[in-house]
């Protein structure tokens, strides 16, 4: 049944941004304009936390320390988006992959510097914080032998 | 129960498509409306894809069940199957003696995009869309890339599921994609998140499906000529966040819930006639045979190419299209799923065609929402 055809009244439009609260991860952000990448980990029972987290899901400890992770992640798997959300339309198709790191948890990010046909599951990358030119911190996988920033 | 004319309904709103779910549903039980104790509503959408946002509310009303006890239920794509187990809950409780789970959603009063935008959404926003744009697509493209570099799986292989069920839909005329494709289309439609693409993905389908539970002492009052029986539901969950996962290889709220499904049923997967399985995107259904034990580990794919989950194999699954072609209207396809089990237990009104053999008259639905952040398993017996 053909759809653009049938009768309809439009709704009253809405345009929606919530204020996401962060003041308890706001070292991870600040973190990341400095270039580094934080995870939080439990005083109590030292469980580590990416996304970092100000408390502690397996003891319910409410206290964590800011530790910096490293850099080096083994990439588990990848997916390149072609089709994009409204929000993403105006860039470019992206590639998006989870890498674990040595201190194991894994992080999901875009994957940026690699032709899509080199991308592979269990290639090395490294993991970097970033930050747009609109401003916006972000954290992303580039090839090892690119530097920071 | 009923569930009907699934696909792209423009012509109707969201209660006058869930009346077309309920009033067959009260029919074919031989009830009224009045007599329904509680109202448990599967819906995901609400003010995103389609306009309200207590549609259990504007449901009941336009069907005549305002004064029943209701809630909405919301497990994203496992939506329908948690309003079953909450209607269920509340007859095995004693609460109810009849209730009444509705599955509904709206998808086609937005554009792709935006559908893809709210969907997208639906994992972790801060942590997994925020940033990076996520697509419902692409979170199964993930566990797609990983499972085909371990275990050699191909592009191919995925499509198959797709021919499969397409062949199924074209049988099922409430279908939304009554199309048969080859494996040849599913590798030539358009990238949506490598290395899916557009005809491994379910289509945005408009939908209801209604499913009416009654106590036994209600049911034999009643005398239901053909009452199909709950043997077992069993439910588990996953991470929000992908990157918390152990691997992407299967989905172990699958696991879990299936495992608890079988042990309070006290059954094996062997001695099942046939399945729903979640198949929103075709690696989805491969997982789902390892996940639920049709298979070994690493096997999906061989038990797919030998024909085991065609009509004639060891475990007929997805005869009815599954969510890939017959059409996946989020919150309706949980209870979708158990009309369709109890259409085959019935051994009624299926086409010929696609009827499954029966021999212990035992079905199981296999309902994932999101990418395995949740799982309801419901197993049928007649």
């Amino acid at each position: 049944m053909s759809s653009a055809s049938m009768p309809a009244i439009k709704s009253k439009p809405v345009t929606v941004s919530q204020d996401i609260p962060v003041s308890k991860t706001l070292r991870f952000w600040e973190g990341l304009k400095e270039g580094k990448i934080y995870a939080t980990k439990c005083c109590q029972c030292g469980s580590l936390y990416f996304p970092p987290a100000a408390d502690c899901a397996n003891c319910l400890s409410t206290k964590v320390e800011w530790v910096e992770l490293s850099s080096e992640a083994e990439i588990e798997t990848f997916t390149h988006i072609v089709v994009r959300p409204t929000s993403f339309s105006q860039r470019k198709p992206y590639t998006v992959a989870i890498g674990k790191l040595k201190e194991g948890v894994k992080v999901l990010a875009w994957l940026t510097g690699f032709k899509l046909s080199q991308v592979k599951v269990g290639m090395k990358a490294k993991l970097v914080a970033k930050v747009s030119s609109d401003a916006e911190l972000s954290y992303e996988f580039v090839p090892l032998d690119k530097s920071e920033g | 129960m009923d569930s009907r004319r699934k696909g792209i309904r423009n012509d109707v709103n969201v209660s006058e498509l869930a009346f077309e779910a309920v009033k067959p549903a009260l029919e074919d039980a031989g009830l009224t409306a009045k007599e329904i104790g509680f109202v448990a509503l599967g819906s995901a959408g609400a003010g995103a894809w389609y306009e309200e946002l207590l549609p259990a509310v504007v449901t009941s009303e336009y069907c005549g069940l305002t004064g029943a006890g209701l809630v909405r239920c919301e497990a994203a794509c496992a939506s329908g199957s948690a309003a079953f187990f909450a209607a269920y809950s509340a007859v095995a409780c004693g609460q109810a003696e009849i209730a009444m789970a509705l599955g509904v959603e709206k998808m086609r009063e937005i554009d792709t995009q935006t559908a893809m935008e709210w969907i997208g959404r639906a994992g972790y926003y801060l942590w997994e869309f925020h940033n990076f744009g996520l697509t419902f697509p692409a979170y199964y493209a993930l566990y797609a890339n990983a499972y085909m570099a371990r275990y050699g799986a191909t592009e191919e292989d995925l499509a198959l599921v797709g021919v499969k069920n397409h062949k199924y839909a074209a049988m099922n005329p409430v279908a939304h994609l009554q199309n048969r494709i080859t494996v040849d289309d599913v590798l030539s439609s358009m990238v949506i998140a490598s290395p899916l693409k557009l005809y491994d993905c379910s289509p945005m389908t408009d939908g209801s499906a209604c499913v009416i539970v009654g106590s036994e002492e209600k049911v034999r009052e009643l005398k239901i000529d053909a009452p199909v029986w709950v043997a077992a539901i069993g439910y588990s969950s996953g991470t929000a966040n992908l990157s918390k996962r152990a691997d992407f290889l299967s989905l172990d709220a699958s696991v879990l819930a299936s495992q608890r499904a079988y042990k309070a049923a006290g059954l094996q997967p062997e001695q099942l006639d046939f399945a729903e399985v979640h198949d929103c995107f075709t690696i989805a259904e491969i997982l789902a045979y390892e996940d639920l034990g049709f298979c070994g580990k690493g096997e999906g794919v061989k038990f797919l190419r030998e024909g085991q989950t065609e009509i004639g194999g060891r475990i007929p699954v997805n005869v009815d299209g599954g969510l890939k072609a017959k059409g996946h209207p989020i919150g309706a396809t949980g209870c979708s799923m158990i009309y369709e089990l109890t259409k085959q237990l019935r051994e009624e009104a299926v086409e010929k065609s696609r009827q499954v053999p029966l021999k212990n008259y035992v079905g199981l639905a296999h309902n994932v929402g999101g990418t395995g952040h949740y799982c309801y398993v419901t197993i049928l017996r007649r």
